[in-house]
């Protein structure tokens, strides 16, 4: 299902022109399953499966399962609707060089929610 | 073709807060008991423009919003290119007390959201004689910093573009994207620093968690309403303060964010017309 953001990002021409500046790494955590996800002037490069043995990000996102499915959902529930939502809850953590994801915010919030069903996408 | 002109006039107000000249920008729309409205951080006045632009509300109210300064169309002090903005309890409750001096405001309602509505269990506590009744939207009585606040105020980091998606989440699910976007827009317009310094009042000087209970909603009415898919001053926040006074009316307003008045206008009248009948019958 993650692997389907390369398509969903990539096919989003507005999103990936407001990505033209990021370049960059970073590792998303949903419970025990990694991936690392390669951005290239805002267009998703790859979405890589762990296990890693020695993952190499400019950071990470971090949060169990159970709080990406109800962010991933329809209608998401209050304290779930949001990145910064999950983080207030202390949910996801985010960790390693935030710069990048803080300068590219609104970005890394519209990537990840084009997850949810095909209705509920920015 | 004639010009469609909104029923808002807004004027600049000149005013001496803290001992020094300031330009105030102040607009109205409407007649009858005065209704003053509350910004929330890192925004301005348009915030009410719903309100101001509503029949039901102008016909018996005098809607009256001014930007604080650094905000909206409010210039900073002179002398603010070597200064940080950091806005504190004292300094807010002067701004307000001081404005309504000016505006010769006779007991007006108060309307706060967010720092609005924190500053409004301020005055509800200090200066309650003042007010015919107070409404605070999305009031808490603290909220713990739950992000790096330096974020909001670097070179490396747009900061517009940061403010904006910061807030961002925090309006609700159900509002109309015209109102969304626009919300954002003012959150994306604010000057450097001036959200990160209206956020160490809301986080860091204005936490009143160990007067609020003290509010005697006897002196003056208190109405707490908050939208639900707000994770900045939580539901359960609001909760927190109304059970703790004695007299307070709590509503928690269904699909709505951090931002009522001005992400969801429509929505968010349902709710305080109710209040403001009830102000007016008392």
């Amino acid at each position: 299902m993650i692997e389907a953001l390369a398509e969903r990002v990539n096919a989003d021409a507005d999103l990936v022109r407001r990505g033209r500046t990021l370049t960059t790494t970073f590792l998303l955590e949903v419970g025990e399953t990694a991936f690392l996800i390669s951005i290239f002037e805002g267009r998703i490069a790859a979405v890589t499966r762990g296990p890693f043995v020695m993952p190499s990000s400019e950071f990470a996102l971090r949060a169990p399962a159970a709080e990406w499915e109800k962010f991933w959902s329809e209608r998401p529930p209050p304290g779930s609707n949001d990145l910064m939502a999950l983080i207030r809850r202390r949910v996801l953590r985010a960790e390693g060089n935030l710069q990048v994801f803080m300068a590219h915010l609104r970005y890394f919030k519209e990537a990840l929610a084009k997850l949810r069903p095909a209705r509920a996408r920015p | 073709m004639t010009a469609q002109f909104e029923p808002i006039v807004g004027r600049y107000m000149r005013l001496d807060l803290f001992g020094r000249p300031h330009r105030i920008y102040v607009e109205e729309a409407g007649a009858g008991t005065p209704l003053l409205c509350l910004h929330t951080a890192g925004s301005d006045g348009r915030q009410y423009r719903g309100l101001m632009n509503d029949a039901r509300v102008t016909s018996r109210h005098r809607v009256i919003a001014f930007d604080m300064p650094w905000h909206g169309k409010s210039s900073p002090p002179s002398g603010w290119h070597d200064e940080e903005y950091r806005l504190t309890s004292a300094q807010y409750v002067e701004i307000v007390l001081t404005v309504m001096a000016a505006l010769g405001l006779d007991k007006p309602i108060l309307i706060g959201c967010s720092i609005g509505g924190r500053i409004a269990l301020h005055l509800a506590l200090g200066h309650p004689e003042r007010f015919r009744a107070i409404i605070g939207l999305q009031s808490g009585a603290h909220v713990d910093p739950y992000y790096d606040l330096n974020f909001l105020h670097r070179p490396d980091v747009h900061g517009g573009e940061v403010c904006g998606a910061i807030v961002s989440g925090l309006v609700g699910p159900d509002a109309p994207e015209a109102s969304r976007w626009e919300t954002i827009w003012h959150y994306m317009q604010g000057g450097p620093g001036v959200f990160k310094g209206d956020l160490y009042f809301y986080k860091i000087d204005g936490d009143i968690r160990g007067r609020v209970a003290e509010i005697d909603t006897r002196r003056c009415p208190l109405f707490l309403l908050s939208g639900e898919y707000d994770y900045s001053c939580t539901p359960e926040e609001t909760l927190a303060v109304a059970r703790s006074i004695r007299g307070c009316d709590v509503s928690i307003m269904k699909g709505l964010g951090h931002f009522p008045m001005s992400e969801n206008p429509d929505a968010f009248l349902n709710y305080l017309l109710p209040v403001l009948e009830k102000i007016a019958g008392r």
